[in-house]
C-alpha cells in the first residue's frame, strides 16, 4: 500500500468514524474535551502508524479502542495531578437511562449536547461541526467568515461551559424535545451544505458523507417528530438537493450549475421522495398550517426538480415562493437568491439593482460576487463582471467552484 | 451541582410587587423536590455599601458596586443534578418572580 492510498484510508477513516469515535467517548467519559483530544491523537496516530503497519482491517474499531486508551492515559496524568478535577469528569457516567427510547444513537446524543439552548447559535452550529462532524476549526472558520482564533476561542468557551454548567450528554426529555429540535434542524441544514459546498483549498468540492450524515441524522429527528413541518421541510429540502448530486460535478471536478445540469442524472428516487413530503406539507399548508422556511426552500426546490429542462422551470413560482421566504426570512442570503429568479423573469439588468442593493451586508460572500459576476456578463459589461469574478474566486472556499468561476472569467470577452 | 440562581430587576421596567405569594409556593416545592439550598431577596440597591481594603486603609462606598438600569433583586442557591433541570427550574422561576433570571454554576 503507498503513502497515497494510506493518506486516502485515513481520510476515508476521518469522515466515516469521526462522529462515532467523538461520541462513543463522550458518553464514556462525559467530557467533550477528552473525547476530542483523544479522536484528534486517535487520528494522528493512525497517520504515524498505518504507513507502516498498513490499514487495520475495522479502521473503527482501531480507532475506537486508540482513542479509548489515549483518553484514560490523560485521565490517569490528570488524575495525579488532581482529584477533584476528575471527580466532575466522570460523574457524568451515572447519567439515568434516556427517556426517549425511541432511538438510540450516540451521534444525535452528541448533537443535542452541541446544539444545547444555552449555548449562542453561532457556538452550536461550530461545535456540531466540530464534533460531529469533525471539520477543523480553520473550515468552521470558514463557513461562518470568521477568524480561526475567534472560532477557536469560541469552541473553547463552550466546551468550558458545558463542563462548568454540566450541561447534560444524553436526549431531551420528550417535553423538551420539540423545543430542542428547531436549533439541531439549524445546525443539520449547515452540515449538509458544508458538505454540498465543502470548503478548503484541499478539500475534494463535494463532502459527501457529510450530506449523506445530515440527511441520516435528519431521517432519525423525522422518525422521532414525524408531525413536525419543518423536520420533513428540512429532510425534503436535503433530499433534493442531494438528488441533483450525481449532475454537481464535472470530470474535471468543476461544480455545473444548475441550468448547465444534465437532467437524466439526477437521483429519481430521492426527488420522488422529496416531492412526496413537499405535497404532504402543501396539504398541511392548505389546511392553515404556516409552512417554516424549510418548507419552503424545499418547495423551491421542487419547482427547479420538477422542470425537466431548465427552460421548463416555473420562476414566476420561484419568485412567489421567495417572496413567501423574504417575508419569513429577511436575510441578504435570501435576498440575494430571490434576486435570481428576478433575472429569469425581469432581466438581469433589474436584478443586479436588487443585488447591488446588498453589497454593505455581503461584501464577504463570495456568491454575492459570483451573481453580480454572472449578471453584468449578461449584460455585457466585461470589466466590471472580470473584477467581480475576480472577488469572487478570491473569497470562494470550494475546489469545484473556484474552478467553475475561473472558466467563466476566462471566458470574458 | 449548585447553582447560584439571580432574579434581575430593571429600574426602568420592574415586575410585579404583587409575587411574595407565588414565591413561596415556588419554594415550598424547590424543598419538598429538594433542590433547595438558600434563598433570599435583597432591599434596593440603594442600601448597599461597597468596602475595598485593599489599600492602606478601609474605604466605604454608599451604594452599588456598579449602577445600572438592570440590578440583583434576589438570589437562589439550588442543588441540581444538571443544567437542563435548572433551566426547567429557572423558567418556572421567572414566571413566579415576574423578572429574568441568570443562572450561573456554582465552581
Amino acid at each position: 500500500m503507498n503513502d497515497a492510498d494510506v493518506r486516502e484510508a485515513v481520510t476515508r477513516a476521518h469522515h466515516e468514524e469521526w462522529a462515532r469515535v467523538v461520541a462513543a467517548l463522550t458518553r464514556r467519559f462525559g467530557d467533550l474535551d477528552i473525547a476530542e483530544e483523544a479522536a484528534a491523537e486517535a487520528f494522528a496516530t493512525a497517520v504515524e502508524r498505518w504507513p507502516a503497519d498498513g490499514v487495520p482491517p475495522n479502521p473503527g474499531a482501531w480507532l475506537t479502542t486508540t482513542a479509548n486508551r489515549k483518553a484514560i492515559d490523560r485521565i490517569r496524568r490528570e488524575n495525579k495531578r488532581d482529584d477533584k478535577h476528575r471527580e466532575a469528569q466522570m460523574v457524568y457516567d451515572d447519567d439515568p437511562p434516556e427517556p426517549v427510547g425511541a432511538i438510540d444513537d450516540d451521534r444525535l446524543r452528541l448533537i443535542f449536547t452541541c446544539c444545547h439552548p444555552a449555548l449562542a447559535m453561532q457556538t452550536r452550529v461550530a461545535l456540531t461541526l466540530r464534533m460531529v462532524g469533525g471539520l477543523t476549526v480553520p473550515e468552521i472558520a470558514r463557513a461562518f467568515l470568521v477568524q480561526g482564533t475567534t472560532m477557536e476561542q469560541r469552541i473553547t468557551r463552550a466546551k468550558a461551559k458545558i463542563k462548568a454548567a454540566r450541561i447534560p450528554y444524553r436526549m431531551p426529555s420528550a417535553d423538551d424535545l420539540p423545543a430542542r429540535v428547531s436549533g439541531v434542524l439549524a445546525v443539520l441544514f449547515l452540515i449538509f451544505n458544508e458538505g454540498y459546498l465543502a470548503s478548503g483549498p484541499d478539500t475534494y468540492p463535494v463532502r459527501h458523507d457529510l450530506t449523506t450524515e445530515a440527511i441520516r441524522l435528519t431521517r432519525l429527528i423525522r422518525a422521532l417528530l414525524p408531525q413536525d413541518g419543518e423536520v420533513a421541510g428540512l429532510l425534503a429540502l436535503m433530499l433534493l438537493i442531494e438528488a441533483r448530486h450525481p449532475a454537481r460535478l464535472s470530470a474535471s471536478g468543476e461544480l455545473v450549475p444548475l441550468a448547465e445540469q444534465d437532467r437524466g442524472a439526477w437521483d429519481a428516487e430521492l426527488i420522488a421522495e422529496g416531492h412526496r413530503l413537499v405535497r404532504e406539507r402543501l396539504a398541511a399548508a392548505a389546511a392553515g398550517v404556516a409552512p417554516g422556511r424549510y418548507q419552503i426552500l424545499a418547495a423551491i426546490n421542487a419547482v427547479h426538480t420538477s422542470a425537466r429542462d431548465i427552460r421548463d422551470t416555473d420562476w414566476s413560482q420561484v419568485l412567489a415562493l421567495y417572496d413567501q421566504l423574504v417575508r419569513l426570512d429577511p436575510s441578504p442570503i435570501i435576498a440575494l437568491n430571490r434576486a435570481i429568479a428576478v433575472a429569469e423573469l425581469d432581466g438581469p439588468e433589474v436584478a443586479l439593482a436588487i443585488v447591488d442593493r446588498l453589497a454593505e451586508a455581503l461584501a464577504g460572500y463570495h456568491a454575492y460576487h459570483a451573481t453580480r459576476a454572472d449578471l453584468l456578463r449578461r449584460l455585457g459589461q466585461s470589466q466590471q463582471s472580470r473584477a467581480a469574478y475576480d472577488r469572487a474566486i478570491e473569497l470562494a472556499g470550494n475546489t469545484g467552484e473556484t474552478a467553475y468561476l475561473t472558466r467563466r472569467r476566462d471566458q470574458l470577452q | 451541582m449548585r447553582y447560584l440562581v439571580s432574579v434581575i430587576d430593571d429600574k426602568s421596567d420592574p415586575g410585579s410587587t404583587d409575587r411574595q405569594p407565588a414565591i413561596s409556593a415556588f419554594n415550598e416545592r424547590l424543598i419538598a423536590e429538594g433542590y433547595w439550598v438558600f434563598a433570599g431577596g435583597l432591599a434596593d440597591t440603594d442600601a448597599a455599601t461597597v468596602v475595598d481594603n485593599r489599600g492602606e486603609q478601609a474605604v466605604f462606598s454608599d451604594g452599588p458596586f456598579a449602577e445600572s438600569k438592570e440590578y440583583l433583586a434576589g438570589v437562589w442557591v439550588w442543588e441540581a443534578p444538571d443544567l437542563d433541570v435548572a433551566l426547567t427550574l429557572a423558567a418556572e422561576a421567572s414566571k413566579v418572580c415576574d423578572r429574568k433570571i441568570e443562572v450561573r454554576p456554582f465552581q
